[in-house]
């Protein structure tokens, strides 16, 4: 069975100077790539997590896949269709079974809105009138444990926690195959956060939707996701089972990040890898590995020649010459 | 009223802070026991509301203007910080106390160059201007900023946020304060960055020895970072001790459930994740009790009627308000 969604080689750029500023300044490339060579594939109810600092691509990537902002090379192929073939109104029906879950969950919903039409919005968006509107509003706050009675308050009366869970309910109002969300979890408190991811799970298993969550947030991804990608400056630098990664990193990076985490213990190992200086720019990448610059391993290799991608078993592929080891069979 | 013994630098006593809003008076912070030895530092965590910032603010004199203290005392070397006038505090703060905030991008005034502002902030001392930008370069030094003297010329905008908030922690510093407050400082960073910061701060903690008080609400930091450990919720310090007595033997039931509830801390991947069932309470109208009885799984009737005092619990200095710990306090309360 094809997946979902497949993304194989994946290029989104930006224009970081207007037409004529690129011509009067002689620019041979006006544009920076923010997402670079990106492939992954997701199966229905399943969830992928996309890691990684700001600025390494994560959201572009998620706006790219939902059509708002073009993609230059590549394709994209979701429920069997490849988008970029597909005119705008075909991709508007496509777009349907996409929805988004957005970074700011209190900024994301209008402030003159009340809750009902925030939550049946999608309806009338998609043209799926006919349906009554208060029986659906109904039926979706009381999905994702809301009284149906918090359809007549508008945003600022809730909580950080419940306004997350009206980003849940509309993104799920058209019974989506795919949610795609941007840091879900983002200036919640733990107890919260704890709630909105068991949500996630429980409508995931109910529903069988696929999840792309994009965050920062090691926990979130370690709890939630079946399979994580680690991003920098605009690339995939590893991708694999979620729970294999976090057993043992291959790209430095990923290893970095994963020390990165500090561990609510006082007398834990710090085992700290750490990373000398700031992410480089997007216009100015480093030549050959693009990590060398901050990488604790770099050698005179990795500063000249870019490395390929290397796969081992159970599709866990990452980008390093000198990879770190695999994990030993252990002897039991 | 006034039990500070020498070894304590900053001792909040008995703090209680109104907000007015709208007519209603919310109870914002109550009974609050804080005590900073020097060159300690002390890490404040608890979720958005707990008021862990009102009561970072309240040691620097920065509270809004709708906040009233109601009642207590902020002893630090030898003033009581809540009676001081506007302008005595001006003379503490910035020169004794001094702080970090949340959000780098923010703290720096954009249109003026950094070392304009780091000659600036000198301004009560009596250097030649040369002097004092030298100081500056070598503060910028100091906290990782690479080609200081160049740099002193340079705009915020031109550095990155993980910069900015190395050069807002050196100018906190500048004046070598004896306290130090840091309000999220790492909360607008990433992953990386955060931990750069971090071991920052633990370095210049040991090379200048301030006392600081870390606010924050990831666990995580607060254990790496901290000596100390306050724990608040809806307002109270619920807990305080030692970093290793409050990851290790939490006494509070809301401080075992925030440990219990925290991710990072569950190491076989689950989709049921724990959590702490109910909301914050009305802070308008606290109920009676103990504050957390609505929540606690361990409450009981004499949660409803009496607010338990701060009782002795496991560990040196190790105290918690809960009557669970009852009667191991004979004695000392």
């Amino acid at each position: 069975m094809s997946p979902l969604l497949d993304v194989s080689n994946m290029r989104v750029r930006y224009r970081t100077a207007g037409r004529l500023a690129s011509v009067v300044k002689r620019m041979d490339d006006p544009f920076i790539d923010a997402v670079c060579d990106v492939s992954f594939s997701l199966e229905a109810g399943q969830t992928l997590g996309l890691v990684g600092e700001s600025g390494s691509g994560k959201s572009t990537i998620a706006r790219a896949l939902l059509g708002l902002k073009d993609i230059a090379e590549g394709s994209v192929r979701f429920d069997g269709r490849d988008l970029r073939s597909l005119d705008a109104r075909s991709f508007n029906a496509v777009r349907r079974d996409m929805a988004m879950m957005w970074q700011d969950p209190v900024g994301s919903l209008s402030p003159r809105l009340t809750i009902k039409s925030l939550v049946t919005e999608p309806f009338r968006i998609h043209g799926r009138e006919g349906r009554d509107l208060d029986e659906e509003a109904a039926r979706l706050l009381t999905m994702v444990g809301l009284a149906p009675d918090f359809g007549a308050r508008y945003p600022h009366q809730l909580s950080g926690g419940q306004a997350r869970r009206v980003g849940v309910a509309r993104a799920l109002a058209l019974d989506p195959k795919l949610v795609v969300a941007d840091e879900p979890t983002a200036g919640l408190d733990v107890s919260v956060q704890a709630e909105v991811l068991n949500l996630l799970s429980d409508l995931q298993k109910r529903l069988g939707i696929a999840i792309l969550v994009i965050t920062h947030n090691l926990n979130v991804v370690r709890h939630i996701t079946d399979r994580m990608a680690i991003m920098y400056l605009g690339r995939f630098v590893e991708q694999g089972p979620t729970q294999a990664i976090f057993d043992q990193p291959r790209h430095p990076y990923t290893e970095a990040l994963l020390s990165a985490n500090p561990e609510p213990d006082p007398d834990a190992a710090k085992a700290r890898v750490e990373l000398s200086g700031e992410v480089p720019s997007l216009r100015d990448r480093p030549r050959g590995c693009e990590f060398h610059t901050r990488c604790p391993h770099a050698r005179d290799l990795c500063r000249t020649v870019a490395p390929t991608v290397t796969k081992d078993a159970a599709a866990h592929t990452f980008t390093c010459h000198f990879p770190l080891l695999p994990p030993q069979p252990s002897p039991r | 009223m006034s039990e500070m013994t020498e070894t304590t630098l900053l001792s909040v006593h008995d703090l209680s802070i109104d907000f007015f809003r709208s007519g209603a008076k919310l109870h914002a912070l109550r009974h609050v026991d804080l005590e900073v030895r020097p060159g300690r530092i002390v890490g404040i965590v608890g979720e958005s509301g707990c008021g862990k910032s009102t009561l970072a603010s309240s040691l620097i004199g920065l509270l809004a203007g709708n906040a009233e203290i109601v009642s207590g005392s902020i002893e630090f070397e030898g003033q009581d910080l809540a009676r001081l006038s506007t302008r005595q505090m001006r003379a503490v703060r910035g020169r004794r106390i001094s702080m970090v905030f949340q959000d780098p991008m923010t703290a720096l005034n954009p249109v003026v160059t950094i070392g304009r502002q780091m000659i600036d902030i000198q301004y009560r001392e009596k250097r030649s201007s040369a002097e004092k930008r030298r100081i500056a370069a070598e503060m910028l030094r100091t906290v990782g900023i690479p080609d200081a003297e160049s740099r002193l010329s340079a705009y915020p905008h031109q550095f990155s946020g993980g910069m900015r908030q190395r050069i807002c922690i050196g100018m906190a510093l500048l004046m070598e304060p004896a306290l130090l407050i840091a309000d999220e400082p790492t909360t607008a960073l990433d992953a990386t960055l955060e931990v750069q910061v971090i071991k920052l701060l633990k370095e210049l903690q040991q090379q200048f020895g301030c006392a600081i008080v870390f606010v924050s609400h990831h666990l995580g930091t607060v254990a790496e970072l901290c000596d100390e450990v306050v724990v608040m919720y809806a307002g109270e310090v619920v807990e305080r001790g030692a970093v290793r007595d409050i990851f290790r033997k939490p006494s509070h039931p809301y401080t075992q459930a925030l440990l219990e509830c925290d991710p990072a801390r569950i190491k076989t991947p689950t989709r049921e994740l724990p959590t702490i069932p109910g909301t914050l309470p009305d802070l308008a109208h606290p109920p009676k009790g103990c504050i957390f009885r609505e929540r606690c799984p361990k409450a009981f009737a004499r949660c409803e009627v009496e607010a338990p005092a701060d009782y002795a619990a496991e560990g040196a200095e190790h105290r918690a308000r809960c009557h669970l710990l009852d009667g191991k306090a004979r004695g000392t309360a």
